[in-house]
């Protein structure tokens, strides 16, 4: 790193960094060399962050005059829409915020999955980051039931009761979670209290998600180790702020317009519906995001199974590093993963499809060859590729392609040095 | 010689001992540490459990005298809804005339309702939990819009996701019309 031998140049500032360097901190984050060719893909780490913090922020003003209560939350979130200062620019951020906040997300994992940045050494950082999307769902999940409107109510009660499907156990963990025999008070005071906690956890595996970062440095579109600092690498501040900030307010364009001009189109009109334990709504469709991982849910036919099949859809992803045999981070250099990244693309999507669909006929087939394929490309696809493929011959070093026109094959290594 | 090897041998019998004391104490100290702290984390799990005042409200009386032949109406208990339905002689013949192999969750009508024109029911799906909807479904009982779970007119599943038959609860009849859930 460049700030072993940084030292302040004030004399309070030298003193004051002698205690506590802060100052060798902000000087590392600022000197902090970057690969030069990063794109705007590799901008929603620094969005994501001010994802974050705007959910702290209007979490904690809604928190101000939210009431946990069975007889209360409904009225006090309308109470917030109507007569709270400003409180329904601070709820339709805090609810569209979630949306972007895993809008955002699901670009920056499908960007590692396309460069390969989960692969050596980045599988740290990669796992910290599905712990963080593990904590989001949960965040999102408790979140939408504090409204306490039908949705909030059997989201709550199918989602707990998927617990239920654990052997012996089962029953004893759902009433533990309920506090009581059915969804109710003592469940809404406790999601409540861990909505409120989950994103401070977030914020502390952030930390280290960016910590754990800053030991290998950034990976990059060619995928190839880089010397730090070198012709290769600029230094974070200016040109990555700069970038980052553009790509930022780009994204709060997004960001406002569903605030502005359609801040219900992503939640369901159900949810305006006071809950019911009397009255199931005909259609139980989760938040978009999880969708996908409903489908799977849904597609398997054992209740215990659909569990297990929806939990390690997710899990799986942690394993990612070992599963992925090849040595070549990015697809750009992988002509067949290439094609099998878009398909998986395809078929998450296609998922997310079908779970917001009725689980019958059709739909219920595609989602089980969508829900088979998912699996298949994690457990088959990407363990044979790594041996199959014939990938193609990578750069000496970033500035080679850019500067020395990329075509020029004596410049390259072969692929077998790198494999 | 012979002396030396014997002091050793001495020297490394009490060495031994002496690290074996050592192991029992780290032992022993872990173990009640762990005690302690299983003990102080305990109570700070057990208050999630059902408190007094939800386990008091555990039992609901229900007059059922207004229900029609073929009617089912839904009362809250524990806070979960419970189907009480006046089953007409068509649906308790439908019922009883199936048969156990051609159930997931083997169990007769005779042994879920107790008076064969009345069938009190958890109105739950064994799924994940959804109110199933009355008079819907393949089996002419109760379909569950959730995840697509057919039952039959006793209650019991016939297609579908749900592992299980609805659960009947505790319940007696009073006098002639008042049921006691619970």
């Amino acid at each position: 790193m460049s700030d072993h031998n940084y030292t302040p140049k004030s004399k309070f500032g030298k003193w004051f960094n002698d205690r506590l360097p802060l100052l060798s901190l902000a000087n590392h984050l600022t000197d902090y060399p970057t690969p030069k060719n990063l794109n705007y893909w590799w901008t929603f780490g620094g969005i994501l962050t001010f994802c974050l913090i705007t959910q702290i922020v209007t979490g904690l003003t809604l928190a101000m005059h939210y009431i946990a209560h069975a007889d209360m939350a409904f009225d006090s979130v309308e109470h917030i829409m109507r007569d709270v200062n400003y409180g329904w620019l601070i709820r339709y951020i805090h609810s569209n915020g979630a949306s972007m906040f895993f809008l955002a997300v699901y670009i920056h994992i499908f960007r590692s999955l396309f460069y390969g940045s989960y692969k050596a050494p980045r599988e740290i950082i990669w796992i910290l980051g599905i712990i963080i999307y593990l904590l989001m769902m949960a965040a999102a999940f408790m979140g939408y039931v504090l409204p306490w409107g039908q949705m909030s109510f059997w989201g709550a009660t199918v989602i707990t009761n998927l617990f239920s499907a654990i052997p012996l156990v089962g029953e004893g963990i759902v009433t533990w979670l309920w506090g009581g025999y059915s969804v109710d008070n003592p469940t809404l005071t406790r999601f409540f209290t861990l909505h409120y906690l989950i994103p401070f956890l977030i914020l502390g595996l952030v930390v280290l998600h960016i910590w754990a970062l800053h030991v290998p440095g950034n990976n990059n579109p060619v995928g190839i180790d880089i010397k730090k600092p070198s012709k290769d690498t600029v230094p974070f501040h200016p040109y990555i702020v700069i970038k980052d900030t553009f790509a930022l307010l780009m994204f709060m364009i997004i960001f406002a317009f569903f605030v502005f001009y359609s801040p219900n189109v992503l939640g369901h009109a159900d949810n305006y519906i006071e809950a019911n334990p009397m009255v199931t709504p005909a259609h139980i469709v989760p938040e978009w995001y999880l969708l996908p991982f409903y489908a799977i849910l849904r597609s398997v036919p054992d209740k215990l199974l659909g569990v297990i099949a929806m939990l390690s859809a997710i899990l799986i992803l942690a394993a990612l590093p070992w599963l992925d045999t090849s040595k070549i981070r990015s697809a750009v250099f992988r002509p067949l993963y290439r094609q099998f990244y878009w398909i998986l693309v395809l078929d998450v999507l296609v998922l997310g499809y079908v779970g917001a669909m009725p689980a019958e006929g059709l739909y219920l087939l595609i989602a089980r060859v969508a829900t088979a394929y998912y699996f298949a490309h994690f457990l088959i696809i990407l363990p044979l590729l790594g041996f199959k493929e014939k990938t193609l011959p990578l750069p000496f070093s970033i500035s080679d392609p850019v500067l020395g026109g990329s075509a020029n094959l004596s410049m390259a290594k072969s692929d077998k040095k790198e494999g | 010689m012979k002396s030396y090897i014997r002091y050793l041998k001495l020297y490394l019998k009490m060495s031994e001992k002496k690290v074996k004391r050592r192991d029992f104490i780290f032992t022993a100290t872990y173990a009640v540490g762990a005690v302690g702290v299983a003990a102080t984390v305990w109570p700070l799990v057990d208050q999630m459990n059902p408190d007094a005042s939800v386990k008091a409200l555990a039992s609901t009386e229900v007059d059922v005298s207004t229900v029609e032949p073929g009617k089912t109406i839904t009362v809250l208990w524990r806070g979960k809804p419970v189907f009480i339905k006046r089953r007409t002689q068509n649906e308790i013949d439908e019922a009883r005339s199936v048969r156990m192999e051609d159930l997931p969750d083997p169990e007769k009508d005779e042994d879920r309702a107790k008076n064969p024109e009345w069938l009190v029911m958890l109105g739950v799906c064994t799924h994940l939990g959804c109110v199933p909807l009355n008079d819907k479904g393949d089996y002419n009982g109760w379909f569950c819009p959730c995840h697509g779970s057919h039952y039959d007119t006793s209650g019991r599943i016939r297609k579908g996701p749900a592992p299980t038959n609805m659960s009947i609860p505790n319940y007696e009849f009073l006098e002639n019309n008042i049921i006691k859930i619970g």
